[in-house]
């Protein structure tokens, strides 16, 4: 029931744009429900903000933040999945959006070096107590 | 005039520093009796001096508002407030470079007159390496900074300050951190020396210790103030975003950390000699690697004034030869230092070796997240490093650092039994897995908080295990800094893990007179209305707030207009109270006349900030603890002395 008045809310969007309302009601608009509001809170916190400085589309006030948030609060209420979303505008707008590093070829030593560190730190460690016995 | 004269008293502070080092370095061979080591320490004395002047000739220019002087007209303006006129003496590139160096000569000053119990030619190579240091910055300042260019003709009004930058926070936040870096390039300089001479002794890590402590404090205090001020400032209630700028900071403090729980094991137990002065050369780095991030403007940040690849470039050359030329001399040197005294696993120095490892895989982390990103984007592979990574990963380590850090301190110096404080090992394991349920059974939160919240009630009773059984008044003032330092670090995680669990948002358009809620609160806006400031215009949204069964109270969070340079801001207001912030901010106007508010409830959120205040404040005591011993064993042993002499003169 809730999907079909979302779906309808979906819908609506574009036409309710024509009577004055800002296009993205959404950006500064929670969801009703708010198991869905902190799913879609939790996602736009790893999500970069393209317009502005280091901060997540959650803590800005540039416009494109506002229409980030729209979108991924719509979708989110349409039912889809946080990480669906997430490819949705990594596809649109590359890599680069997200906060949370997908692992590829390009990344890979983001996660190897910790493992490596802790590797490291254990050897480190463990050579320096045994020789004391 | 004015000007010319702090260009002219910069210029002879980098010929003095050159003296200090060259006088320094020739000393080492003609041995610290010889004429040519009588120079040095005067010249770390006047140096110390014309920096100074320099820099109030600086503050001067700016708060007249000297518009003929280039930096003054880029960066201030006439109608500004005054405070915010002197303090934008630093609020640009070449200012702050300037209070840098200022700050360092001026340390350089005050070791050159009181410290004197180091070998003398350690003392030599040490103010050698401190010249060296300070002879790199003040090239760079003359050469591609000169904050005291003239203007021709002089502009008729400044450009004024970035208005996210006008504010208090800011007047404190930058010296608070360069006091914090300048201490690390101290300890530096101590280190290069000790290792030039070979005299890495427990009497060098008592002479280092003190600025390892003070470089910590500020460090912590810099970090802590900038995390409030992000927090109040940018509008959205976030205090943390693991922005390179950020990390700039964290990294040196990270090793700071780690650097002042080893000096204290080279001082106490003559251990841990080459890790100690790995971990200086560290430090410093980090503040180096620090300063090039955010002054090279390889970033774009709000911190980053300085949009200069010339700059970057210079700085990336200063690093490498001081970096490069420190690792060199340690890979040359380190063989020959013995590591010092052995200790087993269940000691305190094995404590302290196990959280040194893990603060530097913290930092490790924090690194490469850091530097990651802009490494990609050298090959055109943007690449975003954010809160999802850093968090989780740095968590590795923190954790197991954590139940560390609720032990070490119970545990003997060089060999114990873990039966021996099996009691207290088994109530610190009790309270986590107690604090583990119970948060999880009660409160549905993510692991990371759960976690945190989990060890810092943990932490926070053990960190005050150590005081049990003896007498508070008179348990040496150290270590109470170091109880109150650790349970700062409990208050400080209690915050940020609550904030992070508990926090709750409300976004609403209302009308005049409307009202809604956020947590416990009902907030009704009463009315929006104009106001005007020195140099803003601003719209203020009255709100009459309630949390449940108090008192209304009344804010007025603002969205202001600032004129020169044409810029908005929020002004977000804050109602705090013991369990609490309230974070109110006024956003734009919806359509049929009501408008965007945005709240937040954050349970605890305050304590973060107490925490690092409690840490800063355990630094302070140690240091007092600390400086007064070393002052009465002074005071001692000249008094040894006098009655010898007495004796030999009754003789």
């Amino acid at each position: 029931m809730r999907g079909i008045a979302l779906l309808t809310l979906l819908v609506a969007a574009p036409v309710a744009a024509q009577d004055a309302m800002p296009p993205a009601p959404y950006a500064y608009r929670q969801l009703d429900d708010p198991a869905q509001e902190a799913v879609a809170q939790d996602l736009m916190e790893t999500l970069r903000c393209l317009k502005c400085q280091s901060q997540s589309i959650a803590d800005s006030d540039a416009p494109m933040a506002g229409d980030m948030r729209h979108q991924v609060r719509i979708r989110i209420a349409a039912g889809e999945k946080p990480e669906a979303v997430r490819g949705w505008l990594m596809d649109r707008y590359g890599n680069y959006v997200s906060y949370s590093p997908a692992l590829n070829t390009s990344t890979w030593p983001l996660f190897a070096i910790p493992g490596a560190l802790a590797l490291l730190a254990g050897a480190l460690l463990f050579r320096r107590f045994r020789r004391q016995r | 005039m004015i000007a010319e004269l702090g260009l002219a008293a910069l210029w002879l502070a980098a010929a003095l520093a050159f003296l200090q080092m060259v006088a320094g370095a020739l000393a080492l061979r003609t041995g610290p009796d010889g004429e040519i080591a009588q120079i040095s320490r005067p010249s770390a004395v006047v140096q110390g001096t014309l920096a100074l002047v320099s820099f109030l000739a600086l503050l001067y220019v700016f708060a007249v508002t000297d518009l003929s002087v280039e930096l003054v007209a880029a960066n201030s303006h006439s109608m500004k407030p005054w405070i915010y006129k002197v303090s934008g003496a630093w609020g640009n590139h070449e200012g702050s470079m300037l209070l840098w160096v200022t700050v360092m000569a001026l340390s350089g000053a005050l070791i050159a007159l009181v410290e004197k119990r180091l070998p003398e030619r350690t003392m030599q190579a040490t103010l050698a390496a401190q010249g060296f240091v300070a002879l790199g910055f003040y090239a760079f300042l003359l050469l591609s900074s000169n904050p005291f260019a003239r203007l021709e003709p002089a502009a008729a009004e400044g450009l004024g300050l970035n208005p996210l930058l006008q504010d208090i926070g800011l007047a404190l936040h930058p010296p608070t951190l360069y006091l914090g870096y300048v201490g690390l390039s101290v300890a530096f300089s101590f280190a290069v020396g000790a290792l030039i001479t070979r005299e890495v002794t427990p009497d060098f890590a008592r002479v280092m210790r003190p600025w390892v402590l003070v470089a910590w404090v500020f460090l912590t205090l810099g970090i802590t103030a900038g995390s409030y001020w992000a927090y109040y400032e940018l509008g959205w209630g976030g205090w943390w975003f693991w922005d390179p700028v950020e990390n700039a900071s964290l990294m040196p403090w990270l090793a700071a950390t780690a650097l002042l729980h080893s000096v204290s094991v080279l001082a106490s137990r003559d251990a841990l000699r080459v890790w100690t002065i790995m971990l200086g050369v560290v430090a410093f780095s980090m503040s180096m690697v620090g300063t090039f991030l955010v002054r090279s403007g390889i970033l774009t940040s709000v911190h980053a004034f300085a949009v200069d690849p010339e700059r970057g470039t210079f700085i990336l050359f200063l690093l490498a030869i001081y970096i490069g030329g420190a690792l060199l001399l340690f890979a040359l040197r380190a063989s020959t230092i013995a590591e010092g005294k052995r200790f087993a696993v269940a000691s305190r120095e094995g404590a302290l070796v196990v959280n040194n490892v893990m603060l530097s895989a913290i930092l490790a982390i924090v690194l490469l997240g850091t530097l990651y990103p802009l490494l990609t984007e050298a090959f055109d592979v943007r690449v975003s490093v954010g809160p999802p990574y850093f968090n989780p990963v740095s968590a590795i380590f923190a954790i197991p650092m954590f139940a560390i850090m609720a032990v070490g301190p119970l545990l003997r110096w060089r060999r114990d039994r873990w039966g021996r404080i099996g009691k207290e090992v088994v109530l610190i394991g009790a309270l986590l897995i107690a604090g583990l349920t119970a948060i999880g059974l009660l409160a549905d939160i993510a692991f990371l908080p759960l976690l945190g919240l989990a060890f810092a009630l943990t932490l926070g009773i053990a960190s005050f295990l150590p005081l049990r059984g003896r007498r508070l008044l008179k348990t040496p003032l150290a270590t109470w800094g170091m109880v109150i330092a650790h349970f700062g670090i409990a208050v400080a995680l209690f915050g940020m893990a609550s904030e992070s669990a508990f926090s709750t948002e409300r976004l609403a358009a209302l009308q005049a007179g409307q009202d809604t809620t956020v947590g416990p609160w009902r907030v009704r806006l009463a009315a929006v209305e104009p106001q005007a400031g020195p140099n803003w215009t601003a719209l203020a949204g009255r709100m009459v707030v309630r949390y449940e069964g108090d008192a209304p109270v009344e804010i007025a969070p603002m969205a202001r207009s600032f004129w020169a340079p044409a810029q908005q801001t929020t002004e977000s207001e804050l109602v705090t109270r013991w369990n609490g912030q309230l974070y109110a901010v006024l956003g734009g106007e919806a359509q049929d006349g009501r408008w965007q508010i945005r709240l937040w409830w954050k349970p605890f959120v305050t304590f973060i900030w107490y925490g690092g205040g409690l840490i800063a404040l355990g630094g302070v005591l140690s240091l007092i603890g600390r400086v007064v011993g070393d002052i009465k064993r002074r005071r001692v042993r000249r008094r040894v002395d006098e009655r010898r002499e007495d004796a030999e003169a009754f003789a």
